[in-house]
């Protein structure tokens, strides 16, 4: 239950943060949410389908009105059902990219992509026609109809078009679902330029777990209109309590930034900040400083007491014992290196030989580590 | 096995029986002449044996209708110069037809106060609407026509003229008092000698030309005895008092 | 020339009582459409069912009590009388009142189909983008459901210029206010004007012909576009 009955925290009150309450009732179906998410950067609204994901987005754009809500977003009020206060959808400054584009079929992409520009006043115009364009690269497409664009295509078209009403808040309904691979591989890197040129928090609905892990920075796990958690990405995905860390194919996420190339075997070198720790990992030659992001299975990361020195591997790390938690006969341990965190998981016996205690430093021999942002 | 073929073959024979007795009319009535004619159905039918069928419309539609091949045995036209038509154009079994009544027109409101028994309603002008029927299809309208001119009102009450298609249909304008009166068929309103509803003034026979309605057997049906029964059935004394009591005259 | 200026003034009245009937319909149906097409309510299913019921009734009945309540003694004549306006039989206005009546489910069914088949979308897509209710009217609704007024407006107008029952029972054949083509059809059989008659319906013969050919071929046009 939330606490409906306490007083809502004054809209004017601008922490940056968004704060909502939801409590939809259905037939069948309950959602009841209660988040305080960062006003900055991603946050991935994760969980199976039928989990209250889209039914949640909804409610943030004001396209469904829940019985009891309260939606605060960068200091102004969009809602709060105790004040009996509702601002539509449409005086929301949202943007909302639909899982199927849902482009205008009348209206040519420019005309799509101007539908949103002209109904705000000029002054709150903050991004140009002409910058989302070439975000996006869509500039070609301009007097295209929709009904000639391909999957992805119309994908980047509905994102452009969310991005140039200057939105507050972007609102992504699994925008690549509809998408196949290669189609996804395509919008995907414009998503990313999104979230590193443009300072607008987005909410991203997804069920898949990759998408998740290379665009959040904020993770919420929904479970049958439930918050099952809400943390930062890399500190959720290694909670021991939640299905991630469990999952067979548990990973970890680890952040680091490009500081060599070795052009003869074709191996790019990370820097992992706070550590003088650095992995290696087949790659083509990335800009010196670049930040990218790796994740790491559980179960690609054995351990050793010493190092190892004839050993295949490429990446052999000093790394820090945490915690540690019984999955059945193995164990998963959460490892950290410098301020990055990794998960290793191994037989319950290999921990008692190795006489695994917190604090305690041993190898981390890595066998793969793939590259999720290049 | 054998007892429903018995019992069809029983019933067969009676239809077979019964066939041979009696036959079918099947009339085209005028509308004017609906009431008193379903007044004497059930009477012709027991005294003859002969089964009755009828049809009830305007006189044109039907002329245009046995044209074209309707099956009516006999018809009963609201005015003499379709049935004389027909015969000219050799439709009909030669020397049937005969006039069956005269028809009378009456002024009729349904408000039981708005007429007086005189035309002073109609010559005052205080109403909005007056029902007549088409004067170029039906008789009753024309007659209503000739009524007006010889009033002199003809001009005055043109714009307030509303039709009918039928006689019929005139009477319908008036009675749900959507005309407060109208030029109807006596017949429409008149019954066992008196005035059923409303108030009316029964236009003086010598203000329109005679409304004589004539009857003729159509040609196919010239042995059919039903259809000579039911016109010596119209031409008799108890078809008589059942058409003079609706306010016709006789021949 | 075989018409008489009776009937060419009953069709320029038919032409005009057509137009007004498509143009007011359109304005009156469009909501209803609009209603039905969005609604979850119990009273979609009664109200459209008494939106059809013009389609199953024979004129005449709609005619018959068009008559009775528009008189003098009936609900609707009593309270235009009350209003000053008098009662609307044997009117024009009557006639298009009727019309409206008559013509309803030709123009509210293609209207609603055509809504159904734009869906939510387009329309949450236009709110997140910052339009009201009655700018994604104008700017999305509409010319989405463009095919949709086209048919209803032909139908609509077809419709009404084939009229003849409701005319019948409510119009009382007034030259220039009420009588219309297919009453003066009707006149020119029973007063056995063959020829003209012939004259008038064939007009009507070819009339429809043209409709239903520029509403099919239209029709596949749009569905190649499409």
């Amino acid at each position: 239950m939330f606490g409906f009955g306490k007083a809502p925290p004054p809209a004017v009150h601008d922490d940056g943060r968004i704060r909502a309450r939801f409590l939809v009732r259905h037939p069948g179906f309950t959602l009841d949410v209660d988040l305080d998410l960062p006003g900055r950067g991603v946050s991935a609204l994760f969980g199976h389908s039928g989990s209250g994901k889209t039914s949640c987005l909804r409610c943030f754009a004001g396209l469904d009105r829940p019985q009891q809500g309260y939606l605060q977003v960068a200091g102004e009020l969009w809602q709060d059902s105790e004040r009996g206060f509702f601002l539509p959808a449409h005086k929301r400054a949202i943007g909302y990219v639909f899982q199927d584009a849902n482009l205008f079929p009348h209206l040519s992409v420019r005309k799509n992509l101007e539908y949103g520009q002209r109904r705000i006043p000029a002054a709150q115009r903050k991004v140009a026609l002409d910058q989302a364009l070439q975000l996006l690269g869509i500039d070609h497409l301009l007097e295209r109809m929709p009904s000639a664009l391909s999957g992805g295509e119309r994908q980047r078209v509905g994102i452009a078009r969310a991005l140039v009403t200057s939105p507050r808040l972007l609102l992504m309904d699994e925008p690549l679902a509809s998408l196949d691979l290669k189609r996804k591989q395509e919008v995907l890197p414009y998503l990313e330029r999104l979230h590193e040129e443009l300072d607008i928090p987005v909410l991203y609905v997804s069920h898949a777990p990759d998408e998740v892990a290379r665009l959040a920075d904020h993770l919420v796990l929904l479970d049958e209109g439930q918050v099952h958690a809400s943390g930062p990405l890399k500190e959720t995905l290694l909670r021991a309590d939640l299905p991630f860390a469990s999952d067979e194919d548990a990973e970890a996420v680890i952040d680091g930034q490009v500081c060599a190339h070795d052009a003869a075997y074709d191996l790019l070198e990370l820097q992992l900040p706070g550590s003088e720790a650095r992995l290696r990992l087949p790659h083509a030659a990335l800009p010196s400083g670049h930040r990218v992001r790796v994740k790491i299975k559980a179960r690609d990361v054995s351990l050793a007491l010493n190092r190892a020195e004839d050993c295949s591997l490429l990446n052999l790390l000093l790394a820090t014992v945490e915690s540690w938690q019984a999955l059945d006969a193995q164990m998963l341990l959460t490892l950290r290196i410098g301020d990055q965190r990794l998960l290793a998981r191994i037989t319950r016996y290999s921990f008692d030989q190795l006489g695994i205690h917190a604090g305690q430093a041993l190898w981390a021999q890595i066998k793969s580590v793939s590259l999720l942002a290049p | 096995m054998f007892k429903p073929l018995k019992h069809s073959l029983f019933v067969l024979g009676l239809v077979f029986a019964s066939g041979a007795i009696a036959d079918e009319v099947k009339v085209a009535v005028a509308s004017n002449f609906t009431a008193p004619m379903q007044a004497m159905a059930p009477a012709f039918e027991k005294a003859t044996g002969h089964k009755l069928v009828a049809s009830f419309g305007a006189t044109g539609q039907f002329y245009a209708q046995i044209n074209n091949g309707a099956p009516f045995d006999v018809l009963l036209a609201a005015d003499d110069t379709t049935p004389a038509r027909l015969e000219r154009e050799g439709m009909t079994v030669p020397g049937s037809r005969f006039t069956y009544a005269i028809g009378g027109l009456v002024l009729w409101s349904a408000d039981a106060s708005y007429l007086d028994g005189t035309d002073a309603a109609l010559k005052a002008g205080q109403f909005r609407h007056l029902s007549i029927a088409n004067p170029k299809a039906a008789p009753y309208g024309l007659a209503a026509t000739q009524v007006l001119a010889k009033q002199g009102l003809s001009e005055t009450v043109k714009a307030k003229l509303v039709e009918g298609q039928n006689i019929t249909q005139a009477h319908q304008f008036v009675s749900s008092g959507n005309a407060e009166l109208g030029f109807v068929a006596l017949s429409q309103v008149y019954k066992d000698g008196q005035l059923s509803s409303g108030s009316a003034w029964i236009v003086p026979d010598a203000m329109y030309d005679p409304i004589r309605q004539d009857a003729v057997i159509l040609k196919q049906s010239a042995n059919n005895p039903a259809a000579v029964a039911l016109v010596e059935y119209l031409k008799g004394p108890e078809a008589a008092k059942v058409i003079e009591s609706f306010g016709y005259k006789l021949p | 020339m075989p018409l008489s200026k009776n009937d060419l003034d009953a069709i320029l009245l038919t032409l005009e009582l057509a137009s007004l009937t498509t143009l007011l319909l359109l304005i009156i149906g469009t909501p209803i459409a609009l209603w039905l097409a969005r609604t979850d309510s119990w009273l979609k299913r009664p109200v459209g069912a008494v939106v059809a019921l013009p389609l199953v009734l024979p004129p005449t009945v709609i005619g018959f009590y068009l008559l009775v309540s528009m008189g003098p003694n009936g609900f609707f004549g009593q309270l235009t009388q009350s209003l000053g306006l008098g009662t609307f039989t044997f009117t024009f206005t009557g006639l298009v009142i009727g019309s409206i009546f008559y013509s309803l489910p030709f123009v509210v069914q293609p209207l609603q189909n055509a809504f159904e088949a734009i869906g939510r979308g387009p329309l949450e897509a236009a709110a997140t983008l910052r339009a009201n209710p009655w700018d994604s009217f104008f700017s999305v609704v509409l010319p989405l459901a463009r095919p949709g007024f086209i048919t209803a407006a032909i139908l609509s107008f077809a419709h009404t210029i084939g009229e003849f029952g409701v005319v019948l029972m409510i119009g009382g054949n007034i030259p220039g206010k009420t009588q219309v083509v297919s009453v003066q059809i009707y006149n020119h059989v029973e007063t056995m004007n063959y020829a003209q008659a012939h004259w008038l319906a064939g007009g009507m013969v070819a009339f429809s012909f043209i409709v239903l050919l520029a509403l099919y071929s239209g029709r596949s046009t749009r569905m190649r576009t499409l």
